[in-house]
């Protein structure tokens, strides 16, 4: 029998947190509000390490029944938390990394007015996060997938002043709702079918099933719908379109929401539903397509972008990419991998990105950046790792996650080793590309002493480094993201979460040779975009502009992002917009609604126009209406005697 | 053969004509005094079909019916005169088309 371990602890802190700030913050000082932010998230990670020691001894899945919820005839779906390897890893990915973005956000967040509505808003979004990772069935999934959409769509347009950020929020949270649709539906699937949203229970019922291999089936329709689903959470072709906009929130909210957690979900959940997934090997294919297409798709956008956040941005995109890719070929445990080093090196990127727009002012166009090193020693060093980190160069923790996808990648087709190599590649060059730009050379903002000599040097808006509270969690991050990748040593952590996905030791088909040499590819690709990255942007920056122009139109749709934006709006915004306004608005709303609620209206009016002439104020003629009516009345009730 | 009593239907046609004068004279006449006696001759009118029924079903219920309504039409004859008398002090007029605003 298992302890009790009361896990609804976990996610209550972080809402009682917000709900304290919430209400109350707008009259406490900033250090009240900060002591209860921190407070609260940092004890649900101290909770979420109290689980981890006590894990051992636990007989798995741990499930702990809260409440009813829904019972109705067969069907029931409980408050209830799941506890297994896969969702321990996401608990802890979810409350270590979110309390060191709280850490660092008291320092980035201190000076704004709405400080105590961020930190409301991010223990919101801890809570809503943290029941996604805990729940044990799908419908209290789905509460914490929609909440933290909302989260998501709070922070976003957390500067809601700003029209841009204001639209970003909206943005996404519409995209999403596309994706949701389709999460909703296989819901709705799984309850017709299998009379159940518990995890137990479906599965258990899906497991006699065999593999629909000759053709498109339940299995194969419910894995689709719930790619469709992560594929807005996540930012997958196609509904990728929201994540860079939604670089307008602060940026601490891009490294805990849009890099390290939230748009993990989708891989959560699709690593969750595996069982659905390994019966539907079409199913499967399309994750895998979608997942490696996106991961080379992003990459390429990441090359000409010239925001920092943006690179970061899609490069996130091509990152979550990498992690469909690996559940696409049945490696879940290494798409999980991949997502707990992509939330260190991510999030530190992110983190160490906020700190060079602190240090520059809230500057984000890298071009204006540069030579920032010796200004900030301590952001560059720990981003410089997380640089290292992403482009997979060992033995940081990037390029055992990556490694592993691309190995597996390779045991099912060859075609996504190679693009996935070739992503690798970008994200290398990409990646050393911001770092050059940023961090090397000559510095190019404001104050690089253009209109002054070199004593000038203390000029205002003089790149600063960031105050401590945000540098401890960029240099435990980046210890994470040097050390992180060793769990995988020895496939470690893949036999941690086999009691989850199934066994390791499936097929082996390529030898040992073969993986060394596959990994020495990918490795020398890193090195390459990286030298390519050091000759293009610090050896010769005047090469670049050159080989853009020569590459013209080009060249042109990439820093356009390939139209996409442009695609969807004329293929459905417009429509909508248009479709909306001239038959739904002008024709069914006013010409039919609207019509017959005033011809309602008008049609009284007139009636009782006439009827109002009844009410003369004479006595005498209402004496005469009484007694004609009952005259009337009288007459019916003798018809109604002889009839 | 001419039967011994008066058959009911006679009283009843009378009750009816005595109510339809009360009615028409409460609908056509202005003088407030000769309305009141509208009234009385509705409400006679109707106590004469109430003793007609309890004679003919032998019900004692009818004759009751027809005090309390008597004790009623007393009742409001004492309250009515005393109104019109008040309305006769202060407007100097017993035609109601003239007596059309509730305030003095």
């Amino acid at each position: 029998m298992n302890p009790n371990l009361n896990l609804w602890v976990i996610p209550i802190l972080p809402l009682a947190g917000a709900a304290i700030n919430g209400f109350l913050g707008k009259k406490s000082s900033r250090r009240a509000v900060t002591t209860i932010a921190l407070f609260f998230s940092g004890a649900a990670f101290a909770w979420a390490l109290w689980v981890a020691m006590r894990f051992s001894s636990l007989s798995l899945p741990y499930q702990e029944y809260l409440a009813h919820w829904i019972r109705a005839g067969s069907f029931s779906a409980d408050f209830a938390l799941y506890l297994d390897q896969l969702s321990l890893v996401m608990l802890l990915v979810v409350t270590g990394v979110g309390f060191l973005i709280h850490i660092y956000s008291v320092g980035y967040m201190w000076d704004d007015p709405s400080y105590y509505r961020f930190f409301s808003y991010l223990n919101l979004f801890m809570f809503f996060m943290l029941t996604l990772v805990l729940a044990n069935n799908y419908l209290v999934m789905f509460i914490g997938w929609e909440g933290v959409g909302l989260a998501s769509y709070l922070l976003i347009g957390f500067w809601f002043t700003k029209d841009s950020a204001a639209s970003a929020g909206k943005k996404a949270f519409i995209v999403n709702r596309i994706g949701d649709f389709g999460f909703l539906i296989a819901l709705f699937l799984l309850i017709k079918h299998f009379g159940s949203l518990n995890f137990d229970q479906v599965f258990q019922s899906i497991a006699p099933l065999g593999a629909e291999t000759a053709g498109a089936g339940l299995l194969t329709a419910i894995g689709l719908l719930l790619m469709l689903g992560a594929c807005g959470k996540s930012a997958q072709i196609p509904l990728y379109v929201w994540l860079p906009d939604a670089m307008e929130g602060p940026t601490p909210v891009s490294a805990l929401i849009h890099a390290a957690t939230m748009v993990t979900a989708g891989v959560y959940m699709v690593s969750r539903s595996h069982v659905i997934f390994d019966r539907a090997p079409i199913a499967l294919t399309v994750v895998a397509i979608i997942g490696t297409l996106t991961a080379f798709f992003a990459a390429t956008i990441g090359i000409a972008q010239t925001d920092i956040k943006k690179v970061l941005a899609y490069s996130t995109i091509s990152q979550l990419g990498y992690m469909f890719m690996a559940c696409g070929v049945g490696a879940f445990s290494a798409g999980i991998f991949h997502l707990m080093t992509h939330a260190f090196f991510k999030g530190l990127l992110f983190l160490g990105a906020g700190s060079v727009l602190h240090a520059c002012g809230g500057e984000q166009d890298m071009r204006k950046m540069g030579g920032l090193k010796s200004f900030i020693p301590w952001t560059f060093l720990t981003m410089g790792i997380a640089t290292l980190a992403i482009a997979g160069i060992p033995p940081l923790a990037g390029f055992w996650s990556k490694d592993e996808i691309l190995w597996k990648a390779y045991q099912v087709s060859w075609v996504y080793w190679a693009i996935g190599v070739v992503t690798a590649f970008l994200t290398s060059f990409y990646m050393f590309r911001l770092l050059f730009m940023t961090f090397f050379g000559e510095y190019r903002g404001p104050s690089a002493g253009a209109h002054g000599s070199h004593g000038d040097a203390h000029g205002h808006g003089e790149p600063h480094e960031s105050p401590m509270v945000m540098l401890a969690p960029l240099m435990i991050l980046a210890l994470l993201s040097l050390v992180g990748g060793f769990v995988g040593w020895d496939h470690h952590f893949e036999k941690f979460l086999a009691p989850v996905f199934g066994s390791v030791e499936a097929a082996e088909v390529a030898s040992h040779g073969t993986e060394l040499l596959l990994m020495g590819v990918s490795v020398a690709l890193a090195f390459l975009g990286a030298w390519l990255a050091y000759v293009l942007y610090c050896a010769r920056p005047e090469l670049p502009q050159k080989i853009a122009d020569s590459l013209g139109g080009l060249y042109q749709t990439v820093v356009h992002k390939y139209y996409i934006d442009e695609l969807y709006g004329a293929l459905f915004v417009k429509p909508l917009i248009e479709g909306s306004t001239r038959i739904l608005w002008q024709d069914v709303d006013r010409k039919v609604i609207d019509a017959a609620v005033n011809d309602a209206g008008d049609g009284a009016r007139h009636v009782s126009d006439e009827a109002r002439h009844m009410q003369s104020g004479n006595i005498r003629s209402y004496a005469g209406w009484i007694a004609a009516g009952s005259a009337v009345v009288i007459a019916f009730m003798v018809w109604m005697g002889v009839r | 053969m001419i039967p011994s009593y008066v058959p009911l239907s006679y009283y009843l046609l009378l009750g009816g004509f005595l109510f339809a004068c009360g009615v028409v004279g409460f609908l056509i006449k202005r003088n407030i005094i000769t309305i009141f006696m509208s009234i009385e001759l509705m409400l006679n009118g109707v106590n004469l079909s109430f003793v007609a029924f309890a004679a003919h079903w032998h019900a004692l219920a009818g004759q009751v019916f027809v005090f309390f309504v008597m004790v009623v039409a007393a009742a409001e004859a004492a309250v009515g005169l005393a109104i019109i008398i008040a309305v006769y002090r202060t407007r100097e007029t017993l035609n109601v088309d003239q007596v059309n605003l509730l305030k003095l």
